[in-house]
Order: C-alpha cells, then sequence, then structure tokens
C-alpha cells in the first residue's frame, strides 16, 4: 500500500508508548499529586516522602523564596508576603473579595485591568500566579519520579466552582506549563476512586446516589450526586467555607485553657501550644479512650467522651448542612446508595459515626480521606492521556449553572440551561434596536436569576461593522460553544453581512492570552533559551500528534474518503511537517506549518467525522436484539 | 461544523413521531463513548476540537430527539417549516381561553388550602392535554397535514411552558 512507503523506519511514532499522566488536587490548604503504577493509583511523594505540600508559597523581594512546608514556616514571621488559602480567592473580582477576603490578612488591590492582586514584597501577585508555583512544584514532583517530562494533568475543582473560577484554575495550569486533560469536579473524583462507576456496570439500568462528604481543615462540602448509565450528575452543592477540622482543635485548645486557669489573651507561642496538644490529643483519642496530657506547668486528662462533647455542636453544623442539599437535591436520607468520607478532618471517628447515624449507612472510609481525590483524578488521567483503555468509564458533565445574555431592559435571555450535558453548542438570533445601529454590545451572563444584575458577569465584547439598515432588520446570531471542561467560548455574527467577532471567555477574573504569555515570559525572563526550548518543545510534541492523527487517519479511510489528487496533497504536507520538526529550532516556524497542515487537512476531517457517525451504529439493531 | 446526518441518522432510526426512549439513550452512551471529547484528549488540536463539535451536535441531537415538543418542531424543520419561534402563536380562540384561565388557577396556587393538591391536580389536566395533543400531532404528521401539525405544535408549546412553571411554582413552594 502506497502510505506505507513514506513511514521511514525509526521514524514513526510509536502510539503505544506509556505517558506519563498525573492527577492533581489543588486544595485551599494542601495539594497532592498522583499516579497509576501496575494499575493502582498512588500518591507522589516529596524527597522527605511528605506526601502531602502545604498550599503556601512565600515571597521574597527578588520573587518566589520557597512553595510547601518550607514556605509555611513564614507563616508567623512574614504573614503578609506568605500567601496561603488562596484557591478562595481564585476566579474572584474585587467585590467577592472585599467581602470575604477580610478572614485573610492580605492586601488587595486592583490592577489595571480590574483584576484582583495581593501586594507582596516582590510587587504585585495575582492568585492564579500562586496556585501556578504549586501546580509547578507537583509537576516538579512528578518529573522526578517519573524521570521524564508530564505529559498531562486531571486537575480537580469543587462542584460548585463557576465558569470564572474553572478558567483561572484552567489558566494557573498553563502558567505553569502543564497540560491539562480535563478538569474534573472534585466529588465525582473521589466516586471513581472507590470505583463507583464501575459498581454501575452490574446495574446499568439502576441509578445510584451517592453523597460525598469533605471535611478539610478549613472548609466543609457536601455533594450530592447522580450517576446513572455512566452519566454522574451533580444534583446538589452545599457547606460552610468557614467550618473545618481545625474549628476541633479550637474548641480543645479553648477547654484547655480554660482547665488551666489562663485568660483569653494568650501570647501567640502559648497559644501555638495549646493548639498543638489539642490536635495531637485529637489524633491519640481516635485509638485510646482516655489521653494524659502534659502542657506548661499543668497536667491533666481528655477522655473520648469529653471531647465528643467538645466537636459534637461542630460535626452537628455539618449534618444540618447535609440535610439542606438531601432537600436541594430533592432526595430524602434513605434514597442515598453510598456516602464517601474526603478530608483528613474526617479521621476522627465521630465525624463517621455522626455521618453514618444521619444517613443509615456505613460511610465508605478505606481509602486515604486526604488522598482519595488525587487518586480519583489519576485513574480518570491514565484513561484520558490513553495508557488504559477507558470503554467502560464515561463522564458526562452537565453545566452547573445556566449561562445567558443580556437583552433590553437588563434581562437575560438563556441560551444554555443549566443541567445541560456538555459538552454543547447552542446559537440564538438577535437584532438591533435602532435605525443604523452598527455595533451591538454582548454581555455573557452565569447564573438562575431574571435580572441581570443579579447574575454573575462572564465578559463582554462588541460586535461592530453591521451595515446600517432599519432597526430589526439586521440578523445577528450568537453562538455559545461549551467544551468537556465546562468552558465557554461565544462568537457573534450578522448574518446578512458576515461580520464576525468572537471571544474565548476567560474575562474579567480570568488571565487574557496576551497576560499568560507576557507571564511565561517573565518567569522564563532570567533564561530564554530555556523558554525558547520549551515552546519548540510543545510544538513538537503538537506536531508529532498531527502526524500520527493523520498518518492513521489516511491508513484508515484515505481510499475512501479522498481523491488520489488529495491524497498525494496532504502526504506532501504530512511530510514536510516531518522535516520541518526535525530540522527547525523556531518554534514560531513550526507552529506556522502546523496550522497549514491542520487548514489542509480539515476537510479531510470533516469527512471523516461525518462518515464514522454513519457508520457508528451500524449492526447496532443486531447487537441490541441479541443482548435481548 | 455541518454534517450530512440529520438527527434521526445519527441515532440510526427512521425518520418519525414514535421513538423508543430506551434504545435513544442506549444509542447515545454508544455514540458518546465514541466521539466524547475526552477519548481524544491525547490527540492533536484539530481533532479534539472535532471532537467537542461532534459531541456537542450528538448531545442536541439527543437532546431534540427525547423531547416531544423539540422532536415535533424538529420533524416540521425537516419539512422545511420552522415551528421553533416563541412568537408563533395559535389562532384557536377556545384553546386561548382555556390557557388563560390555566394561568388563573396557577396565579391561585399560593392562597389554596392545599397548594401541593391544587398543583397536582392542576398538572394532571395539563398532562393529559398535553398526551392529546402529542397524538393529535402525530395523526396531522403521519397525514402529511403540515399546517394543522404547526398549528398543534403551537398549543404543545404552551402546554410545556406550563408544566415547566409549574415545576417551578413546586420547588418554590417546598423551599419554604
Amino acid at each position: 500500500m502506497a502510505l506505507l512507503q513514506i513511514s521511514e523506519p525509526g521514524q514513526s511514532p510509536q502510539p503505544h508508548q506509556r505517558k506519563h499522566a498525573v492527577g492533581i488536587d489543588l486544595g485551599t490548604t494542601n495539594s497532592l499529586v498522583a499516579t497509576v503504577r501496575s494499575g493502582m493509583a498512588e500518591v507522589l511523594a516529596d524527597e522527605q516522602g511528605r506526601d502531602l505540600l502545604p498550599s503556601v508559597v512565600h515571597y521574597i523581594k527578588e520573587g518566589v523564596s520557597c512553595v510547601g512546608h518550607e514556605a509555611a514556616e513564614h507563616n508567623i514571621s512574614d504573614p503578609l508576603n506568605t500567601l496561603a488559602s488562596v484557591k478562595r480567592l481564585m476566579g474572584r473580582g474585587l467585590a467577592d473579595i472585599k467581602t470575604f477576603g477580610s478572614q485573610l490578612p492580605y492586601e488587595f488591590a486592583a490592577d489595571d485591568g480590574g483584576m484582583p492582586k495581593i501586594k507582596t514584597v516582590s510587587g504585585m501577585v495575582s492568585p492564579i500566579q500562586v496556585s501556578a508555583e504549586i501546580l509547578r512544584k507537583l509537576a516538579g514532583r512528578a518529573e522526578i519520579a517519573f524521570g521524564g517530562a508530564l505529559d498531562g494533568a486531571v486537575i480537580t475543582v469543587p462542584a460548585y466552582f463557576d465558569e470564572a473560577q474553572r478558567q483561572a484554575t484552567k489558566d494557573a495550569a498553563t502558567l505553569a506549563g502543564i497540560k491539562v486533560l480535563r478538569l474534573l469536579n472534585e466529588p465525582t473524583a473521589a466516586a471513581i476512586a472507590y470505583g463507583l462507576d464501575e459498581a454501575d456496570q452490574d446495574a446499568k439500568d439502576q441509578e445510584r446516589i451517592i453523597a460525598i462528604y469533605d471535611l478539610g481543615g478549613g472548609t466543609f462540602d457536601i455533594s450530592i450526586l447522580r450517576l446513572s448509565k455512566g452519566v454522574f450528575e451533580v444534583l446538589a452543592t452545599g457547606g460552610d467555607s468557614a467550618l473545618g477540622g481545625d474549628d476541633f482543635d479550637h474548641a480543645i485548645a479553648d477547654w484547655l485553657r480554660q482547665q488551666m486557669g489562663l485568660g483569653e489573651d494568650l501570647n501567640p507561642i502559648e497559644q501555638r501550644i495549646l493548639l498543638e496538644t489539642a490536635k495531637s490529643a485529637k489524633e491519640e483519642l481516635t485509638e485510646s479512650e482516655q489521653v494524659e496530657l502534659e502542657v506548661l506547668d499543668w497536667q491533666g486528662a481528655l477522655t473520648r467522651d469529653l471531647m465528643h462533647s467538645l466537636i459534637d455542636g461542630l460535626i452537628d453544623k455539618t449534618l444540618r448542612a447535609c440535610k439542606k442539599s438531601l432537600r436541594d437535591a430533592g432526595v430524602d436520607q434513605s434514597q442515598i446508595n453510598d456516602v464517601i468520607l474526603v478530608g483528613g478532618s474526617t479521621r476522627t471517628p465521630r465525624v463517621g459515626e455522626k455521618v453514618a447515624g444521619l444517613f443509615g449507612i456505613e460511610p465508605l472510609c478505606s481509602l486515604d480521606p486526604d488522598q482519595v481525590v488525587a487518586m480519583g483524578a489519576a485513574l480518570q488521567a491514565e484513561v484520558l492521556i490513553g495508557n488504559k483503555s477507558g470503554d467502560d468509564m464515561l463522564l458526562l458533565d452537565v453545566i452547573p449553572l445556566s449561562l445567558g445574555i443580556e437583552t433590553m431592559g437588563g434581562l437575560i435571555e438563556k441560551i444554555i440551561h443549566r443541567n445541560t450535558t456538555i459538552p454543547v453548542a447552542k446559537a440564538q438570533e438577535f437584532t438591533t434596536f435602532k435605525d443604523g445601529q452598527t455595533a451591538m454590545a454582548i454581555h455573557i451572563l452565569q447564573g438562575e436569576r431574571e435580572l441581570a444584575s443579579d447574575c454573575r458577569s462572564l465578559a463582554r465584547f462588541e460586535l461592530r461593522g453591521i451595515p446600517p439598515m432599519v432597526a430589526g432588520a439586521a440578523k445577528i446570531r450568537v453562538a455559545y460553544q461549551v467544551d468537556a471542561d465546562g468552558l465557554l467560548s461565544v462568537s457573534a455574527r450578522e448574518l446578512t453581512s458576515n461580520v464576525e467577532s468572537r471571544i474565548e471567555v476567560k474575562p474579567s477574573y480570568g488571565l487574557g492570552e496576551d497576560e499568560i504569555t507576557s507571564m511565561l515570559q517573565d518567569s522564563f525572563s532570567h533564561a530564554r533559551d530555556d523558554m525558547q526550548a520549551r515552546a519548540l518543545r510543545e510544538q513538537q510534541v503538537e506536531a508529532d500528534r498531527m502526524v500520527e492523527d493523520l498518518l492513521a487517519a489516511i491508513y484508515k479511510d484515505g481510499e475512501a474518503l479522498l481523491d488520489k489528487e488529495e491524497q498525494r496533497c496532504l502526504q506532501v504536507a504530512i511530510q514536510e511537517l516531518r522535516e520541518l520538526r526535525e530540522s527547525t529550532t523556531e518554534h514560531r516556524v513550526l507552529a506556522r506549518q502546523i496550522e497549514s497542515v491542520a487548514k489542509a487537512s480539515e476537510e479531510f476531517a470533516a469527512r471523516r467525522m461525518d462518515a464514522s457517525i454513519k457508520t457508528a451504529l451500524a449492526g447496532q439493531s443486531l447487537d441490541e436484539i441479541e443482548k435481548g | 461544523m455541518k454534517l450530512s446526518s440529520d438527527f434521526f441518522e445519527i441515532f440510526a432510526i427512521p425518520v418519525a413521531w414514535q421513538v423508543d426512549s430506551n434504545q435513544l439513550q442506549r444509542r447515545y452512551l454508544k455514540l458518546q463513548q465514541e466521539f466524547h471529547p475526552d477519548r481524544y484528549a491525547s490527540h492533536s488540536d484539530t481533532e479534539k476540537r472535532l471532537a467537542v463539535q461532534t459531541a456537542s451536535l450528538i448531545n442536541q441531537a439527543y437532546d431534540t430527539l427525547k423531547s416531544p415538543l423539540k422532536r415535533a418542531q424538529y420533524l416540521l424543520e425537516l419539512k422545511q417549516i420552522d415551528a421553533s419561534q416563541d412568537s408563533h402563536v395559535t389562532s384557536d380562540g377556545a384553546f386561548l381561553m382555556e390557557q388563560i384561565e390555566l394561568r388563573e388557577a396557577l396565579s391561585e396556587v399560593r392562597d389554596s388550602a392545599d397548594p401541593f393538591a391544587a398543583l397536582d391536580s392542576l398538572r394532571a389536566g395539563v398532562e393529559s392535554s398535553y398526551t392529546e395533543q402529542q397524538n393529535q400531532f402525530q395523526a396531522q404528521y403521519q397525514s402529511s397535514d403540515f399546517d394543522h401539525a404547526f398549528n398543534t405544535v403551537a398549543k404543545m408549546q404552551f402546554s410545556s411552558k406550563l408544566l415547566d412553571e409549574i415545576e417551578q411554582l413546586e420547588a418554590e413552594l417546598e423551599d419554604l
């Protein structure tokens, strides 16, 4: 066959070469990275054997001084330059931050584009940059473990994260040079780690309702998911962003303080000693009934029952949030098939007891609750990168909030409704309001309320150059496309004149493409060659993928879908791309060639999709009969 | 992206009003298994973009075929009749009167002694006329009486919207 001639030995990409993929749990307090080895998900530790990376970055005048454990040590001595809990700030506007940022000690200011930034000794820093530092550290951990470059990652986000927060997370990954395979909801990741998606295969027509109870150090989340025929759907989420296991420690420390006869105004050192004592007492009481305590010159004992009386009120608060989410989801306790415990604070046995009491079933807790989200993400990454065929597993997500457009009178017209399965594309036509109107402002919104001012503004852009017509004569088609990560791009086109304008929604709170590029350049400014090398490497990978995809496609469908001349042109284009990939050191030159091959093969790609959709269900009726 | 297949062809079923929803769902999952962008995560950007578009189209096709109203509108669209506009109203006076009465009943639900029972009886009524309209559509469509079918779709729009509002009110009442 003719096409075999162009595959020279040694040059052919190896499709079955194992790729390096990880799952990353980018947490408020701690972050983790996991991968799959011999079929099992496992968390990658640092050189000291520590699994958790505190989500903390310390800045000095020259820039980032350290990330993780070392950074956390500066917490007390240099609080303004030690950035922690930035996940709370991701994708937020300055107004949001003013409402809840007061819990954080930092100074905030808007940059030229109105984006919120944190003032540090090294200058203004965006939450996205801080997250990128954490991601880069985790990626470094993985590259050491693999002894090679990282090919892709699945990064988890809370189920309630909106468009802007998801985009901010993805921007952070781009900034860290990580290829994102998918953003995955944290509760869905936990369900995957426990293999609930596979358990479903036995009972295909049944649906399962799963509750994920996630109690971290400083936050509590409850999510109710429905798993039905391979579709994971978030029914409701709730929780308390200011309640966590740290509050248990505070309650016990407070009891200690009273027992010791101390007043409320402790110095920071006393405070720290009491908290640490409380924390270790709490941990010991998971094993024993009573613990003997020696603090400063005080001696005493704490029993398990007494500890329960100190923390029960806090746990009850989480149970009330669970009940509320069950109501929102429209299900009652008895319909829950599985409860999963996530987060280090669920190690306190009392939490599991009370959760079991509420739902009437034993919660799943055989996996380490700190690791379960990262493990689920790693399992999904393994499938997406192509190391494991995932024929049995398909996660169809829905968008959590409706997407719409502002119309006359400050109202919102919903274009894509909440709970629509993604990816999805929808378009709607609008018209002009005034005679001779040549521009139209498009305001993209997210939310369920009727008034635009009550919804979240995602982006604004203008369609210009509409030919002057009488009011109502122009036809403007606004198209929304949401990808599998829940990220939106919008285009607007005037149909009579074909004037077009489009935007990737990474607006108000994300980073612009230019900003990312310039930040990338900044971060490599000490080593320009590094940046060049990296950019070249990225384009080479893309060129390889493209050659691999196209050769496979021609082999399979070339004879059927292309005429001789078309085949020849494509072969020439591929050959040129391969030669350039080997010879050039200029990433821009390679990028241009990739672009031109993409254009040359576009028609072929569309024909293939069309043809494969036609054959996808061929013989289907027979299968169905056989299955009965 | 423009595909040459219509939504029925994508699911390999005949162009008809009658649709087996179990079969439709099984085939939908099979198609997504093959075309979902997750299947293309490690491919080139061109293939990924195409997968997003194809999966979107499959989602749209499924969404259209599983909903009686959207399916009816789509069947007419294939006959070059646009029945998708909200502005397209029926000229059936008696039907419109009935709609006004149903809306009044809906607005009075909140003040009734047992709002949930009132809502349930209202819903039962609307659902039965919705079913009747669907049967009408089927007969008209099959006998190629597209003018009347077009009119019936307008009525289906009223019923479908009313059912949505009943559901919404129920959610609001439950939250109280």
